[in-house]
């Protein structure tokens, strides 16, 4: 029986890179996907794309595609990546000139058609309560949870390196099993355990001991040098999770089972664009050291509507901490967070909190304040980072580190979209490689 | 005993909504949980209305997995705790005393 192989190169945007190089040089792979969008990653990058037209994705697509092209290009292993965010056109023109410059001879193909911000206005938004253009200039970004079309119309076009916005996490690693495999669109059970794979292997080193290790009771070996996951995938979906030798960490039932149900609500109904997938049946069954065989998911036909995340201005935050520590730490925390309270009664602050974090030990011999207000104007939240900060020549005795933060709340709301409204395309384009 | 010495688990987060996986070492200690953990308790625990927490079960896997609406005060874009996505949430459950 033939299977295929396919590797998680990053779980989020800033994930390590040196374990998908070793992937792509050692892994014999067929596929890396790069998942590295967050709910909100996307509207900081429809920000950046409103501040410079050519940005947009992912700041370390470069990065990532030059570490491991060129292992790639050798082995045959095709890139799937969300890197594109809020510009895949842009991210794959930027992969065309990488792609050119190392001499490699690769297909680069966008997939667009999940940004909806034309369209999202008379949405109703779950968390409001009222339709998307209420929030006027606050509006940012709208992005549908895209699934596996757009992504296996560019494989079967013949593009090495697939570039997409907001998809369904997943769908990134499903896509290529329906392009390999040939399976249909209508298989439910063969699109549930596809989708199992994806959601075992998206958050990368969260099923190899990463997240994972607490000493003396789950003990992962060398997690200093982590290794990425691959799922070795049957035609039938059922799939046995690993690692490559040599490479820190672990992959057990006990770590399958953590990732089976991380970020899960109901685990008879994970709700995806392409398939409403059931994972309560899996199994999960250690065949060898570091291998973990996973069977049982199952799947029924979606709902025909996909989630839209819209990204809107929600205010500023403004923050400050400072250390208080050895005799009488908590007592004089205590009177820092009272002053602060006074100095800002009359700001205009929607919410805030103070902490004293270190207070509930048994005899604390440090605590560190912390202050954190949400509010409608930068001025305001900048005044309560300052206060923190005034702290150390008006505050209680011998407070010291402090730190602050001042930064714009994007906040996240969602809504449903019947996916009819969401065309999606694949953009292939030939490389033009540079005059010798 | 406290749960920590018979279970392990881990938080995820979408949005306001928290969820804790809670996972038996040995197959033996399962019923316990079963019986022990209810959403009630595991509610109490945490500091969160009773009607907010949902709890499944996958005995095959030994484990339970507890899903608490409204959990992460607005969720990880506006919440103004240091750790906006809940992480520690699973640790602070198996501190829980049986």
């Amino acid at each position: 029986m033939t299977t295929i192989r396919i590797g998680a190169g990053a779980g989020f945007q800033g994930d390590r890179i040196g374990p998908a190089v070793d992937l792509a040089e050692r892994g014999g792979l067929d596929f890396l996907v790069f998942e590295c969008l967050a709910e909100r990653t996307i509207a900081l990058a429809q920000q950046a794309r409103l501040a410079d037209p050519a940005a947009g994705f992912d700041p370390r697509l470069e990065r990532r595609l030059r570490a491991v092209l060129p292992a790639c290009a050798k082995a045959g292993t095709r890139i799937v990546t969300n890197m594109g965010a809020a510009h895949p056109r842009a991210a794959a023109a930027r992969a065309r000139a990488v792609v050119a410059e190392l001499g490699l001879d690769l297909k680069v193909a966008a997939v667009t058609g999940d940004d909806v911000l034309d369209r999202i206005g008379g949405q109703v938004l779950d968390e409001t309560g009222r339709p998307a253009r209420d929030l006027g200039a606050r509006l940012i970004s709208a992005n549908a949870y895209i699934g596996v079309g757009g992504i296996v119309a560019a494989l079967a076009q013949g593009a090495d390196i697939v570039i997409c916005g907001r998809a369904s996490d997943p769908a990134l690693f499903l896509a290529p099993l329906v392009h390999h495999f040939g399976w249909a669109m209508d298989d439910w059970t063969r699109l549930g355990r596809g989708t199992l794979v994806g959601h075992l292997l998206e958050c990368s080193a969260q099923i190899t001991g990463g997240y994972f290790a607490d000493p003396g009771v789950k003990d992962v070996p060398g997690l200093a040098h982590l290794g990425f996951p691959l799922a070795e995938v049957a035609e039938d979906g059922t799939a046995v999770i690993t690692k490559l030798p040599g490479t820190g960490g672990l992959v057990s039932r006990a770590t399958c089972t953590e990732q089976l149900l991380y970020e899960i609500h109901d685990p008879a109904r994970y709700m995806q664009p392409d398939v409403i997938a059931d994972f309560s049946g899996v199994t999960l069954d250690q065949i060898g050291p570091d291998r973990v065989r996973v069977a049982g998911a199952g799947g029924q036909a979606p709902s025909g509507l996909l989630k839209v995340s819209v990204g809107y201005r929600d205010g500023w935050l403004g923050e400050g901490q400072i250390s208080y520590a050895g005799a009488n730490c908590v007592a004089r925390g205590e009177l820092g967070l009272e002053i602060l309270d006074e100095r800002l009664r009359e700001a205009a602050i929607l919410e805030r909190r103070g902490d004293l974090i270190g207070a509930q030990a048994e005899a604390p011999r440090e605590v560190r304040l912390r202050y954190a207000a949400r509010c409608a104007d930068r001025l305001t939240a900048q005044s309560v980072a300052e206060e923190v900060e005034a702290l150390y020549l008006c505050g209680p005795a011998a407070g010291g580190g402090v730190t602050t933060t001042l930064r714009e709340i994007v906040a996240i709301a969602s809504t449903l979209m019947p996916a009819g409204q969401v065309p999606v395309r694949a953009e292939l384009e030939e490389v033009q490689h540079a005059p010798a | 005993m406290r749960l920590h010495d018979l279970a392990h688990g881990r938080t995820g987060d979408k949005g306001d909504v928290s969820n804790i996986s809670v996972i038996a070492y040995r197959a033996e200690d399962f019923p316990r949980l079963l019986a022990d953990l209810t959403p009630a308790r595991v509610a109490a625990h945490l500091g969160q209305p009773e009607a907010s927490v949902t709890r499944h079960v996958l005995p095959q896997l030994q484990a339970l997995n507890f899903v608490l609406r409204g959990a992460l005060t607005g969720g990880v874009t506006r919440s103004l705790a240091l750790d906006a996505h809940g992480k520690c949430l699973s640790s602070v459950l198996l501190d829980m005393d049986l």
